[in-house]
């Protein structure tokens, strides 16, 4: 078996442009979920606001690239907006209904064959990618070495003698510009939930009904949250559009969103580091587990009539399944999560 | 005699005398209510929970809102505060119509209420739960907590005040501890705390001794007495009459969703009328 391999793989998704569409999703999720307690069940719609705002404006309308992200922008801002002025005075649970239906209903739209010379229905759309990665000041050509770190024709290796990271062009500009975004975001709302609006949104977490009572609209300040985690949902959209070059409808199922919520809460909810630790441990465990499977099979180490090569992908899901589940048993909290606040008697 | 009791006892006696020549009748005029309610009425379907013809209460009192279980107290309390909507009736706080307010705009506008069953922010610490409590915190608009440099100043006078009100509340000690692990009576001073953070004019209660072990009963019964010794109006919904009679200056009784009658607590303890709606109309007393 090849376990340098493995986990060269393991630890390259780790980091790598995938993980990044999680961790912006979680980080946006945090916002409304992990601080304020609103339950969006509807994060891959706002993710689709994204990624098809940016796709129709660019290859429908053939706008430039800049309208397309502030296009995706406004239609997540729209979509917070219409989610949230008929339910947020109401009970928790209904948002969580509305945002779970709602995106479905996106979803259906975006495949639906009425449009489908716009939106290219169930196919998707590609063609909208090239403004951004002409913007790269990363080259196919470039051959260099320098120490451990090598460039051969625009693939970057980073050799550590365990494991090595590697990386073609595309996915090093995309990585530069999603870390850049988590970057900006962790700081943008690390700096909020450490300030008296954070601690508002926290309080209406706890007990809306409480905050209202101390002279709060908690109304505003719930629609503040659904608002800036929308945003930060259409950023996730604008790098999964982009790492993959293509948008297909059917990726924006409400299980996209049941990821974000397994990221955020294998990290740790209302921590600010949480969302992105859960998505690099998230896709660092699946590669861990699928490749070294996948090795196993082929070093016959379990013989195919046990385990096929297809049946990898289905096991590894049960496996990560399992472990989420022995992880609400036995830390709750998620990995930076505070047990204390947890075990907490919430009268 | 130390000088916080002499205040106690002007005050008293200040709310005594404003008192002195109202007559104990429902809905009767005071010399100078903080809050005058006209026909207000709640209806949930069918059944009528509130139907208050008028109802005033005088500044500067402590007034106590007695009645059976179901009589309507808390309902009213939702209404007067903005967590519940009539289906008419008026009100006035403070000389300004309170109707159309919304449940923040009534607390904003100096009335600010407690919940029978105590609302800790159980995952945020004492002096979190405190600091959220006060009004016009410019830190609390979303664009200006991306510039800390703006608010801290008003941050650290609202935690200097809140460190003083924790003192006075004996739970200074417990400001980093979550609110979560406070005890039941402790969670009670806490909220009370907490409302004072607002600098409110008028406080309401909602039975205030529930839960509360005897020990600290005494401490909260004090407590309430400082906030009319500091001029703030206070409303409690109460079941023990013994404490009606301790600190009330003035009971209002309420029975199916009506104000039935109102006089000063020895007034009320002796009013036929008040014994019939806590032991039904057919008890032995009454048939005599």
């Amino acid at each position: 078996m090849d376990w340098h391999f493995v986990f060269s793989q393991a630890l390259t998704q780790a980091i790598g442009p995938t993980m990044l569409i999680y961790a912006l999703a979680a980080i946006g999720l945090n916002v409304q979920f992990g601080y304020t307690g609103l339950l969006n069940f509807g994060q891959a719609a706002f993710a689709a606001m994204g990624a098809y705002g940016l796709a129709l404006t660019v290859v429908a309308a053939g706008l430039p690239f800049g309208w397309g992200v502030l296009v995706g922008f406004l239609a997540a801002v729209v979509m917070a907006l219409l989610l949230g002025i008929p339910t947020l005075r109401l009970r928790a649970d209904y948002l969580a209904i509305v945002t779970i239906a709602a995106a479905e209903i996106v979803r259906r739209l975006a495949r639906s064959t009425v449009w489908a010379e716009y939106t290219g229905g169930s196919d998707g759309m590609r063609g909208f990618s090239e403004p951004f990665f002409a913007m790269s000041p990363y080259s196919k050509d470039a051959t260099w070495s320098f120490g451990f770190v090598s460039m051969d024709h625009g693939r970057l290796i980073v050799d550590l003698w365990l494991f090595d990271f590697q990386y073609s062009d595309r996915d090093l500009w995309v990585m530069t510009v999603g870390w850049a975004l988590v970057a900006v975001f962790l700081l943008v709302i690390g700096l909020l939930v450490h300030s008296p609006w954070g601690r508002v949104l926290k309080g209406i977490r706890e007990d809306e009904e409480a905050v209202r009572s101390l002279g709060k609209n908690v109304f505003a300040y719930k629609m503040q949250a659904l608002v800036i985690g929308g945003i930060i949902g259409a950023a996730a959209g604008f790098v999964f559009a982009l790492s993959r070059a293509n948008v297909q409808p059917d990726t924006f199922s409400t299980d996209f969103t049941f990821y974000f919520y397994v990221v955020l809460i294998l990290g740790g909810a209302a921590r600010l580091f949480g969302p992105v630790l859960g998505a690099a441990l998230f896709w660092f465990l699946y590669n861990l587990f699928s490749q070294s499977l996948n090795q196993a099979i082929r070093a016959e180490l379990i013989p195919s009539s046990v385990l096929s090569g297809t049946q990898v992908g289905p096991l590894v899901f049960f496996l990560l399944g399992l472990g989420m589940v022995l992880l609400l048993i036995f830390r709750p909290q998620g990995i930076l999560g505070n047990r204390r606040e947890l075990m907490l008697d919430v009268r | 005699m130390s000088g916080s009791e002499v205040e106690r006892r002007e005050a008293h006696q200040a709310a005594v005398d404003a008192l002195a020549d109202v007559a104990p009748e429902p809905g009767v005029a005071k010399p100078d209510p903080i809050l005058s309610a006209s026909g207000v009425r709640r209806a949930f379907g069918g059944l009528v929970a509130v139907d208050v013809e008028r109802l005033e209460i005088e500044r500067g009192t402590i007034t106590a809102l007695i009645g059976p279980n179901g009589a309507g107290k808390t309902t009213l309390f939702n209404l007067l505060t903005g967590f519940d909507r009539p289906s008419r009736g008026t009100w006035e706080f403070d000389g300004r119509s309170a109707k159309r307010l919304r449940s923040y705009q009534v607390a904003q506008a100096g009335m600010v209420r407690t919940f029978q069953l105590t609302k800790a922010l159980t995952r945020m610490t004492v002096l979190d739960n405190m600091l959220i409590g006060a009004t016009g915190q410019l830190g609390e608009r979303m664009w200006a907590g991306l510039l800390p440099w703006l608010w801290r100043g008003q941050e650290a006078a609202n935690r200097a005040r809140a460190l003083g009100l924790l003192e006075r509340f004996q739970l200074a000690d417990k400001r980093d501890d979550y609110a979560g692990e406070l005890s039941g009576g402790q969670r009670k001073l806490l909220e009370m705390a907490r409302a004072l953070m607002l600098e409110p004019r008028m406080v309401m209660l909602d039975e205030p001794m529930a839960g509360v072990n005897p020990a600290l009963k005494e401490s909260l019964l004090d407590h309430i007495k400082e906030l009319r010794e500091e001029g703030m109006t206070v409303l409690f919904v109460e079941h023990d009459m013994d404490m009606v009679h301790e600190i009330a200056d003035w009971a209002v009784v309420m029975a199916a969703g009506r104000v039935i009658t109102e006089g000063t607590p020895e007034q009320i303890s002796s009013d036929s009328r008040v014994i019939d709606a806590y032991l039904g109309a057919h008890h032995d007393g009454a048939a005599r």
